[in-house]
C-alpha cells in the first residue's frame, strides 16, 4: 500500500505449540484503523508483534520504514496493552513522570497527556483508587505521552461507560487529525462505524479489509456485523 | 545503558517503596528487631550472640531484599508495564541497574541502621573498622535483589515467588555458618557451603568481628561482588523483550 505505516508480509506466529497467525499479509495506513474480531482470534498477537514484543516465527513486519521492534521506532510507537500497565501505587502524575523520563520527554507532556485523556481532577490520586476505567486512561495517556507517529491500542474502550467511549473514539480521530497513525483493537463490532478503515479478523486472518461503508455494501449489509457473518458464510462458514 | 533512564527507574522503585509503609519497616526495623530477639535469648551467653551477631547482619539484607525484589519484579512482568516498558527505550541494563541502585541505597541505610543498633545497643564487638560492615551489608543486599530478579522470571504467581524463599535462602542460611562453623561441617556440605554467596557474606562479617586486618575482608566482599554481577548478567537474560 502507498504510504502504509505498518506492512507485514507473511507473518507467521505459533504460541504454545498453536499457529496463531500462518502468513498473514497486510499494510494498515495513516487515520483511525479497528482491528475487529472476536476474543481469541488472533488480534492482540497482531499489535504485538507490531510493537516488536512477540516472538516471531517468520516472516516480516515493516512500521514506518523500520523493521518493528527495532531501537529507532522505541520512541515513536505508543502502544496500550489490554491491562492498564500502569503502576498501581504511584499516581497518576508519578506514573506519567516516569514514562516521560524513560521517553526522554519534557516534563510539560505530562500535563498535556493528562488533560488529553480528562484526569486532571486524578492527576495526583493513586492509580489503584481510580476506577477500572480512569485506570485504563492513565495507560492510554502513557500511550500519548512521546507524541508517537503510530498508537497502537489494544481494547481500549472494553467495558468503560458509552459516553467514554464516544469521547474516547474522539480523541483517537483528534490524535489522527494531527499525524498519529491509530489502530485500535475492538471485539465489539458496533464500533466498527468509528473507524476510518477497518481489519476484520478471524481465525488469524484478515477476511476484509476497507472503509466501513465499502464492506457494507461488498456483502450488501446494513451494518458491520452482519457483513461479517456474511463474510464468513462465504468463505464456507464457520469451520 | 543511558543514565537517565536508570536513574528514573531507581527514583521510581525508591517511590513505589516510600508510598508503602509496610514494606519499609520491614526493610528497615524488622532487620534490628530480630537482632535484638537474639541478642535477649543468649542474654545468659553473651560469647554465642558475639559470634552469630556479625553473621546475622549479613543474614537480613540478603533475605529481605531477596524476598522484597522477587515480588516487586514478578509485579513488573506480570502487570504489563515490563512489556510497555520494552516497546520504549529501555535496556535491560536501565532496568537491573535501577532496581540495583534503589535497593543498594536502602540497603546502605538500613546495614547502617543494624550495624549501629548491633554496635551501640547490643555491646557486639567488633575488631575491624565498622564501616566496612555497611560495605558488606550493600554488596550482600544487592546480591539478594539480583539473585530475587532472577528467580521472578521462573515464577508465575506472587505465591509462587515466595516459595524460593525456603528454596534459594533458607539452605544457605543453614549453611552459612550460624549453626555450625563452617569448616566444622560434613566435608561434603563445606564443599557446598562455598560455592553459596552468603557464605562469603558471613565469613567477611566474621572476620570483621574477630581481627582487625581487613585483606580478607577485601576478598570475602570481591567473591560477593561476583555473584552479584553473574546474577544480575543472568537476570538480565530472563528479560526478554520478545516473549511468547
Amino acid at each position: 500500500m502507498e504510504g502504509a505505516v505498518v506492512t507485514t508480509i507473511g507473518l507467521r506466529v505459533v504460541r504454545g505449540g498453536r499457529v496463531v497467525l500462518d502468513g498473514l499479509d497486510l499494510a494498515v495506513g495513516p487515520g483511525v484503523t479497528g482491528l475487529l474480531g472476536p476474543s481469541g482470534c488472533g488480534k492482540s498477537t497482531l499489535l504485538r508483534s507490531i510493537v516488536g514484543v512477540q516472538r516471531v516465527a517468520g516472516g516480516s513486519v515493516t512500521v514506518l520504514g523500520e523493521p518493528a521492534g527495532s531501537a529507532p521506532l522505541r520512541a515513536r510507537v505508543g502502544y496500550q496493552t489490554q491491562s492498564s500497565s500502569v503502576y498501581d501505587d504511584l499516581t497518576v502524575a508519578e506514573n506519567l513522570r516516569f514514562f516521560a523520563r524513560v521517553l526522554g520527554r519534557p516534563a510539560g507532556s505530562v500535563e498535556e497527556a493528562v488533560s488529553a485523556v480528562d484526569l486532571t481532577a486524578h492527576r495526583d490520586h493513586v492509580v489503584h483508587r481510580l476506577s477500572g476505567g480512569q485506570r485504563s486512561r492513565v495507560g492510554l495517556a502513557v500511550a500519548l505521552l512521546g507524541r508517537p507517529d503510530l498508537l497502537v491500542l489494544d481494547e481500549p474502550t472494553v467495558g468503560l461507560d458509552p459516553v467514554l467511549r464516544r469521547d474516547l473514539w474522539a480523541l483517537f480521530h483528534r490524535v489522527a487529525a494531527s499525524g498519529t497513525a491509530v489502530l485500535v483493537s475492538s471485539h465489539v463490532m458496533d464500533e466498527a462505524e468509528r473507524c476510518d478503515e477497518l481489519l476484520l479478523m478471524r481465525e488469524g486472518r484478515i477476511i476484509a479489509q476497507g472503509t466501513p461503508s465499502a464492506i457494507k455494501e461488498r456483502v450488501g449489509a446494513t451494518d458491520v456485523e452482519s457483513a461479517f457473518l456474511a463474510l464468513v458464510e462465504r468463505a464456507g462458514g464457520a469451520r | 545503558m543511558t543514565p537517565r533512564i536508570t536513574l528514573a527507574v531507581a527514583a521510581r522503585v525508591l517511590t513505589q517503596l516510600r508510598r508503602d509503609h509496610r514494606t519499609l519497616a520491614m526493610l528497615l526495623v524488622l532487620p534490628c528487631l530480630l537482632q535484638a530477639l537474639l541478642w535477649w535469648i543468649f542474654e545468659a551467653t553473651p560469647l554465642v550472640f558475639d559470634r552469630i551477631g556479625p553473621a546475622l547482619l549479613a543474614i537480613f539484607p540478603f533475605f529481605v531484599m531477596f524476598l522484597v525484589t522477587s515480588i516487586t519484579t514478578l509485579r513488573e512482568r506480570s502487570s504489563g508495564t515490563l512489556e510497555r516498558l520494552f516497546t520504549m527505550p529501555m535496556g535491560r541494563l536501565d532496568l537491573l541497574g535501577g532496581y540495583a541502585l534503589a535497593f543498594g541505597a536502602v540497603a546502605a541505610l538500613q546495614a547502617a541502621i543494624a550495624a549501629t543498633v548491633a554496635l551501640t545497643l547490643l555491646d557486639l564487638d567488633v575488631r575491624g573498622p565498622a564501616v566496612l560492615l555497611g560495605v558488606v551489608g550493600v554488596a550482600d543486599a544487592v546480591l539478594g535483589t539480583a539473585l530475587g530478579l532472577f528467580v521472578s522470571a521462573f515464577a508465575r504467581t506472587e505465591f509462587q515467588a515466595v516459595q524460593f524463599l525456603p528454596a534459594v535462602v533458607v539452605p544457605q542460611i543453614l549453611l552459612c555458618g550460624l549453626l555450625v562453623p563452617r569448616e566444622d561441617l560434613p566435608r561434603v556440605l563445606e564443599v557446598v557451603s562455598d560455592v553459596m554467596p552468603l557464605s562469603w557474606a558471613v565469613d567477611a562479617m566474621e572476620q570483621l568481628a574477630t581481627t582487625s586486618s581487613t585483606g580478607q575482608v577485601w576478598r570475602d566482599i570481591g567473591v560477593v561482588a561476583a555473584f552479584a554481577v553473574a546474577a544480575l548478567a543472568l537476570g538480565a537474560a530472563t528479560l526478554r523483550r520478545r516473549t511468547e
